[in-house]
């Protein structure tokens, strides 16, 4: 039980007789960082206000740090959960300076050390103390981004709630700020729960992963383990490009068009699909003579820069897959390839 | 009546309506203005349920009911939607265009609000002494209250995100699509707010319509009690005033819909880009010169020629500093009193939007637009029979004139605490700041500028109020405007001229805090 910050068991919540959360558990281990996916209005946000205080749940418990915080019977206020939490916009404070933003938990303290504290946080946030005396409206959203996470960190909370806190960044500085943001928070060894619609994002700084959907988590797990082996379909497509194959499973081993490829133990013998990464494809270009089993035509390839997607129309009935690989020398069109799986896939039903 | 066109904006976030109860403390003062704000109300249900059905049909058909009811309605009807259009452009050159002279007319249009409508009155008989009807009524009230929708709007104006208008013109709209489409509709708590307060005005003035022989409801009842202080008529009239009162009020909760008044979107809101007048520039400025010499001219200049006719035996001082005195006396005590009970209605009606939230707003709002005679009737037989000690008390005028006054700060303290993001408040929670402590560091604090300017127009209406004044002031008060009164009404327009200039000199400073307070909110 003490090993857990964050423990949460059976919540649901609806509103006006809409239920927006079923039956949720969740547990976060100390110094790590969870992220919830999930797509726009699946309840993910929901989830982040009940366990900072600001919705009573319907059913279950909150318990965080081993004091339960929440349940349907009684509810512990948001400022006495030590709880940090960080909005999608940021919310600071528009009458407030950035050093005053800073400075709102740490009430009590003396100003000599207020201060030092204030110049501590920014610069943990990479922000220059010259900053302190500016106004929330003199900062770009990344600045305003950053302030309102030193806000929160300043009161060293056990566990942080950063909701959708890079939504409104553009790309470059996204992919920074949450490596950065993600890096701080590690070295803090704060436990952080992440809401995101993003699954790159979820994957890249998470340590586990819980993909929602309709008020449900479908699966829960490592970075790897969600992408790797997601357990339905939904989780499978949502954390990225999916290619699906017919097959015929027999003990542990799928037969198909791209050959006899493992998959997961517990797959029940008999026709099913079987689902890979187009990643875990590549193409090799064969000679006309060699007319092997396992050879497909390339009917069209797609140029991104860095990677080259190639559909190619395999020999036999089966649909065209896509590949997808690094984008130097690429088969052209009407090439004829051999295609081989990297790894094992997954069954689903 | 006002009701431009509702779009009702849904919220682009997954958040739910928060149905937020309010605390013991809330819940408390609030549910005790309502038993307050019910007394007019019940004296005059009271009034007329002790008549009879059969005298009080009597008293309600007649032909002098159908003509105080073609004035009263028309005034309105006419009188709202002008002001409306006087305010909104005026807020709308002086806020977002070019206009060369703007920091000089921002606070020139709050101005008249420092002249009292019986003083303005009075200054418009001085010039066209024929002046009387409908029509006299009309530019009086509509010179006198204009800036009631100036005010808010203006306000709103320098708060609105420039980042939707913007994206307007970015799907084709043009400066006036923009207008109309985009923030006008933004505009709509604030028109209707000041647009219901003019409403509520028009019919409770007594003053500036008696001394223009326009008859509406108010000045009739007024004359009733003064001829026979008999209640019956009176309150049978009153009651009639009152279902005009509710069809007001009807009429602006349904035209204000629920829509969502909270900023949407990231970050702090930068300043907009003015727009350019151009060509029109000569025009506009030429309708702010008449608008400035009917408002604030007309009266300056009869002030000034009564003055100079009555020379210095007009100037009685030790008079004038008693009245100024007591007036600025009573008004502090009242606009403290009254800003601080707006807040908890204020809360409820924002944050709850309930049914009882509605009605708790609209008891307020009845009992300020019940002419203050009948408020002041009610509270006199109320303290007679209940609680004589009270009768002719400081306590009982100041509780007249928060109930009188509450709506003036309820607007205000209303729509700034509207703007207060809610994300802002559970930020502050989840900083470990209780929700008294939130309140007092986040929303008390964001809400300030629209508090004192609400408080500040509750110091001026105090300052100038007459009918509850006369009849509920402790024997030996003497205010400025009840000096004013009964100078002007004994014909002694010179003697009456100090008393209104000291009235306008009282108001300006407090109209040019509330002038400085709301432009602030632009600065944060």
């Amino acid at each position: 039980m003490t090993t857990t910050i964050l423990e949460i068991k059976g919540l649901a919540k609806s509103f006006n007789g809409h239920t927006v959360l079923h039956d949720i558990d969740l547990a976060l281990q100390p110094a790590t960082m969870t992220a919830v996916v999930g797509s726009s209005g699946c309840g993910k946000t929901t989830l982040l206000r009940l366990i900072a205080g600001f919705e009573t749940p319907d059913a279950g418990t909150i318990t965080i740090d081993g004091r339960q915080v929440a349940s349907p019977e009684s509810a512990v206020a948001p400022h006495r959960r030590a709880v940090g939490y960080v909005a999608q916009d940021g919310a600071l404070f528009p009458h407030l300076t950035v050093g005053q933003n800073i400075a709102y938990g740490l009430r009590g303290a003396a100003r000599a050390e207020v201060r030092g504290r204030v110049g501590e946080l920014l610069e943990t946030v990479s922000l220059d103390t010259s900053y302190a005396s500016r106004r929330p409206h003199q900062l770009s959203g990344g600045q305003q981004q950053r302030v309102a996470l030193a806000r929160a960190l300043a009161r060293q909370p056990v566990l942080m709630l950063l909701d959708e806190p890079f939504s409104a960044l553009d790309t470059g500085l996204r992919a920074s700020t949450r490596k950065a943001v993600a890096g701080l928070l590690t070295d803090a060894g704060v436990t952080t729960l992440l809401v995101t619609h993003d699954q790159e994002e979820a994957l890249s700084i998470s340590d586990q992963v819980a993909v929602m959907r309709d008020g449900r988590f479908t699966q829960v797990g490592s970075p790897q383990q969600v992408y790797r082996h997601p357990t339905d379909r939904f989780t499978a497509e949502f954390l990225g490009d999916c290619i699906s194959v017919s097959c015929t499973v027999a003990s542990g081993v799928a037969d198909c068009a791209l050959g006899r490829i493992p998959v997961q133990a517990s797959a029940a013998d008999g026709p099913a699909t079987l689902v890979l990464r187009p990643e875990q494809l590549v193409a090799t270009v064969v000679s006309d003579s060699e007319q092997l089993d396992g050879v497909g035509t390339v009917i069209a390839t797609e140029f991104l820069g860095h990677d080259v997607l190639l559909t190619i129309d395999p020999a036999g009935d089966a649909a065209p897959i896509v590949v997808r690989q690094h984008s130097l020398n690429p088969p052209p069109i009407d090439a004829k390839v051999r295609v081989e799986v990297v790894g094992s896939g997954v069954v689903l039903n | 009546m006002v009701a431009p066109p509702v779009s009702r904006t849904a919220a682009p976030v997954s958040r739910p309506d928060k149905a937020a109860r309010p605390g013991p403390l809330v819940s408390a003062t609030v549910a005790i203005l309502v038993a307050a704000t019910c007394i007019p109300l019940g004296y005059v249900v009271w009034g007329a349920v002790s008549v009879g059905w059969t005298r009080a049909y009597e008293l309600v058909v007649r032909p002098r009911v159908g003509e105080l009811l073609f004035n009263t309605v028309g005034l309105v009807v006419v009188t709202v939607p002008l002001c409306v259009v006087i305010g909104v452009g005026v807020a709308w050159l002086v806020e977002r265009t070019d206009l060369p002279g703007r920091a000089f007319w921002r606070p020139l249009f709050v101005a008249p609000l420092a002249i009292p409508a019986f003083v303005n009155s009075y200054a418009w008989v001085g010039v066209i002494p024929s002046l009387h009807g409908l029509w006299a009524g009309v530019l009086v009230a509509t010179l006198s209250y204009f800036p009631f929708i100036y005010l808010p709007v203006a306000a709103t104006l320098r708060r609105l995100d420039p980042a939707v208008e913007e994206s307007a013109r970015a799907l084709g709209s043009d400066s006036t699509g923009v207008f109309f489409r985009v923030v006008l509709p933004q505009l709509r708590l604030a028109i209707l707010g000041g647009g219901l307060l003019i409403g509520v005005h028009l019919l409770a003035e007594f003053g500036a319509f008696a001394m223009v022989r326009f008859d509406t409801f108010t000045v009739a009842i007024f004359q009733q009690f003064q001829v026979t202080f008999d209640g019956a008529a009176g309150s049978m009239l009153a009651g009639v005033l009152v279902l005009l009162c509710l069809v007001l009020l009807v009429a602006e909760a349904l035209a204000r819909g629920r829509a969502r008044f909270s900023r949407i979107g990231a970050g702090a809101p930068r300043a907009a880009n003015p727009i350019r007048l151009g060509r029109t520039t000569i025009a506009a400025e030429t309708a702010l010169i008449a608008l400035t010499v009917l408002a604030l001219g007309v009266p300056g200049w009869t002030i000034v020629r009564w003055l100079w006719i009555g020379g210095t035996k007009v100037w009685v001082l030790d008079d004038i500093a008693t009245a100024l005195g007591q007036t600025i006396g009573l008004a502090t005590v009242a606009a403290v009193l009254t800003t601080v009970l707006a807040f908890p209605v204020a809360w409820v009606a924002v944050r709850s939007n309930g049914v009882l939230a509605r009605a708790v707003e609209g008891a307020n709002y009845v009992t300020s637009s019940l002419p203050g005679i009948v408020t002041a009737l009610a509270l006199v037989t109320v303290t007679i029979h209940a609680a004589r000690p009270l009768y002719q008390s400081v306590a009982l005028i100041v509780f007249a004139y928060v109930l009188l006054f509450i709506p003036r700060a309820l607007v205000n303290v209303r729509a700034g605490l509207a703007q207060v993001p809610p994300g802002l408040e559970e930020a502050s929670r989840s900083l470990g700041s209780s929700p008294a402590a939130t309140f007092l560091r986040v929303t008390l604090r964001l809400t300030a500028p629209a508090a004192a300017a609400g408080a500040s127009l509750v110091f001026v209406a105090v300052a100038t109020e007459l009918t509850a004044t006369l009849l509920l002031a402790p024997t030996g008060t003497n205010t400025l405007s009840m000096r004013f009164w009964s100078l002007s009404s004994e014909l002694d327009y010179a003697a009456a001229a100090p008393y209104a200039l000291v009235l306008v000199v009282l108001a300006i400073p407090v109209t040019l805090v509330l002038f400085r307070q709301s432009t602030k909110v632009a600065a944060l």
